[in-house]
């Protein structure tokens, strides 16, 4: 006699089933993971910290951690602004320029491929601690002062220039930033100018070539199809650059709270930073997301 | 037009490869060639040295083969675990699914360093559900952690994973799956049969950021492992080591000749070389497959 070892469910039912028990990995750790130490790090900003032999205690301190960050703390607040100001200066950046770039690398060309590869590689070589050293390192110092001097043309002599024109100083200024962080922009965007080109890419010919039919020029085909076609895509690049942007190792607020932690002013203190940075960057995220969402335009 | 592309993409590639650049010839520089103000790529008294210096401090053998299976074995977890839960979200509605993305989404957001202190904690005194009671685990220093935290998909940036497969799924036609049940096999067949071959490209995508990510990763491995050798960590330290090993070993040498900076530099720029230059080796191998693969996944949607 044969058994019936299935259940008795409906196909729809053993599909869902089926999908719950697939995500169930995930859920544990989730919970395990994810919840429980956020948890404990809400307790832990609220307390201070010490490591016994066998396990930790927490001393309930109420918000004091809040207050040494915010007001006692000499360089919390500072370098706080500093990372949000550049937050907010250098994604608009990169996505403008990845956008540009992938542009370019859409169109066909010799060498395409090899310029793909080419502005990936950021990514791959994007070792934190390289960034790190990279900063201090003699070499480099030693060449950025052959080139400002050997060379005509640096930062330097471009400032110059523009000085020496009639347009206000803090156009100059804000000229001479964009182009000084030209490299670290170009070096963040790998992801991006690939998400932008995978979109560029779904566009079909027929819709530009419908258009020049009707009299657009290539400027109008920009703004009234590829744009709007885009707008989800920015979306996800500007989240994308914000949650990158705390990852890499040359985000100073990152180093501080670090360092806080293991040496300043204790675990209990780098946690009220830790907590203080989290609630900025989902503001931000939060504040990118719904004017963003608002333009988009989603295709029937 | 055209004109003004190349000179462009040069000028931006020019940007890109000048730190490789840099640091490859800055490793095969000798001392003498970083004072000397008229060299500026190709050193005058070039020399292997640094390299060999870097190599033996950074213990490379022991911390290439520690980064590497470390990376392999978080990445074949990670993306077999989030390509499952990917599936299963995707193709399997069940009640709760979007609010499950949505978390994974979330694990993305939050920053690592916000629960890096309670994760550390938790696997340093390790007694899940308080079984273990008095007498915790100490985890730290093992691969456990990540194999942990790999296993369940809340590995680092796995949130990301999870989305480019399940936005990949999303995009393949139904009439396989179906295809699939009139034939009788269950969700788990249907998945290892027919999704998993179709998803090569994604799977590659995934596999390939999950291993780079993990290779070049300085917080979590410092923070779990920071006894062994790994790659980053052995970075970070060589400069120190190797001047103060040519120190014993050289005295005359040591005091006489160049700042710590210059030496440092010398050194530090090799050790980078050599971190990085698996990744690149891999990389020209797997670069074709992988800008198709990006293009493919239907990120896009």
């Amino acid at each position: 006699m044969r058994r019936n070892k299935r259940l008795n469910l409906t196909f729809k039912q053993q599909q869902q089933l089926g999908g719950f028990l697939f995500s169930l990995p995930f859920l544990i750790g989730f919970v395990f993971f994810f919840v429980n130490p956020m948890i404990q790090a809400i307790r832990m900003s609220l307390s201070e910290l010490t490591l016994t032999s066998n396990t930790f205690e927490l001393e309930f301190t109420g918000l004091r951690n809040f207050r040494q960050a915010l007001f006692v703390h000499p360089t919390f607040v500072r370098i706080f602004t500093e990372v949000f100001v550049e937050l907010v200066t250098t994604v608009p950046l990169i996505i403008g320029f990845s956008l540009f770039v992938a542009m370019l690398l859409n169109q066909e060309f010799k060498g395409r491929t090899l310029a793909r590869v080419l502005f990936f590689l950021p990514v791959i070589m994007g070792a934190g601690v390289v960034m790190k050293m990279e900063i201090n390192d003699f070499a480099n110092i030693v060449r950025q002062d052959h080139i400002n001097q050997a060379a005509r043309f640096g930062s330097a002599t471009f400032r110059f220039i523009l000085d020496n024109s009639f347009l206000p100083a803090q156009l100059i200024d804000f000229v001479v930033d964009v182009a000084e962080s030209l490299p670290k922009v170009i070096r963040a965007s790998g992801v991006q100018i690939l998400i932008f080109l995978a979109g560029l890419q779904s566009i079909p010919r027929s819709v530009y070539e419908a258009a020049n039919v009707e009299g657009a020029t290539a400027w109008e085909g920009f703004w009234l199809i590829t744009f709007p076609m885009l707008t989800p895509l920015i979306l996800t690049n500007a989240i994308y650059t914000i949650i990158d942007s705390f990852i890499r190792m040359d985000n100073e607020l990152v180093l501080l709270i670090r360092d806080t932690m293991f040496g300043g002013d204790g675990y209990g203190v780098g946690m009220a930073m830790a907590m203080i940075y989290f609630a900025a960057i989902a503001v931000v995220l939060a504040v990118v997301y719904a004017v963003l969402s608002k333009r988009i335009s989603y295709q029937a | 037009m055209a004109l003004f592309r190349a000179v462009l993409l040069l000028g931006l590639c020019y940007v890109i490869l000048l730190p490789l650049l840099n640091r490859a010839s800055t490793s095969l520089m000798s001392i003498e060639d970083l004072y000397d103000r008229s060299v500026r790529w190709i050193p005058r008294n070039p020399t292997l040295q640094n390299l060999k210096l870097a190599w033996e401090h950074m213990e490379y053998p022991r911390a290439f083969f520690n980064t590497f299976s470390l990376s392999l074995v978080t990445s074949v977890l990670q993306v077999a675990i989030c390509t499952m839960v990917a599936y299963g979200l995707a193709r399997c509605k069940f009640p709760g699914s979007n609010i499950v993305f949505g978390l994974a989404i979330f694990t993305l957001i939050v920053p690592p360093q916000l629960i890096m202190t309670p994760i550390f904690l938790n696997f340093r005194f390790f007694s899940p559900l308080g079984l273990l009671g008095d007498k915790p685990l100490n985890l730290i220093g093992s691969y456990w952690p990540f194999v942990l935290l790999s296993l369940t998909g809340n590995g680092f940036r796995n949130g990301l994973y999870i989305f480019i497969m399940r936005q990949f799924f999303l995009g393949m036609p139904r009439e396989l799956e179906e295809a699939a049940y009139i034939d009788g096999a269950g969700v788990f067949t249907t998945f290892v049969r027919v999704m998993l071959p179709g998803s090569a490209p994604g799977l590659l995508v995934t596999f390939l950021f999950s291993f780079v990510w993990q290779w070049n990763d300085y917080l979590y491995v410092t923070m779990f492992m920071s006894g062994r050798q790994f790659l980053p960590q052995a970075l970070e330290t060589v400069g120190s080591k190797a001047s103060l090993a040519m120190g014993r070993a050289n005295p005359v040498a040591a005091a006489s000749g160049y700042t710590r900076a210059q030496f440092d530099s010398l050194i530090n720029n090799s050790g980078m070389i050599l971190t990085i230059l698996p990744l690149i080796i891999l990389y020209i191998f797997v670069q074709r497959y992988f800008i198709e693969g990006v293009e493919r996944t239907g990120i896009v949607g």
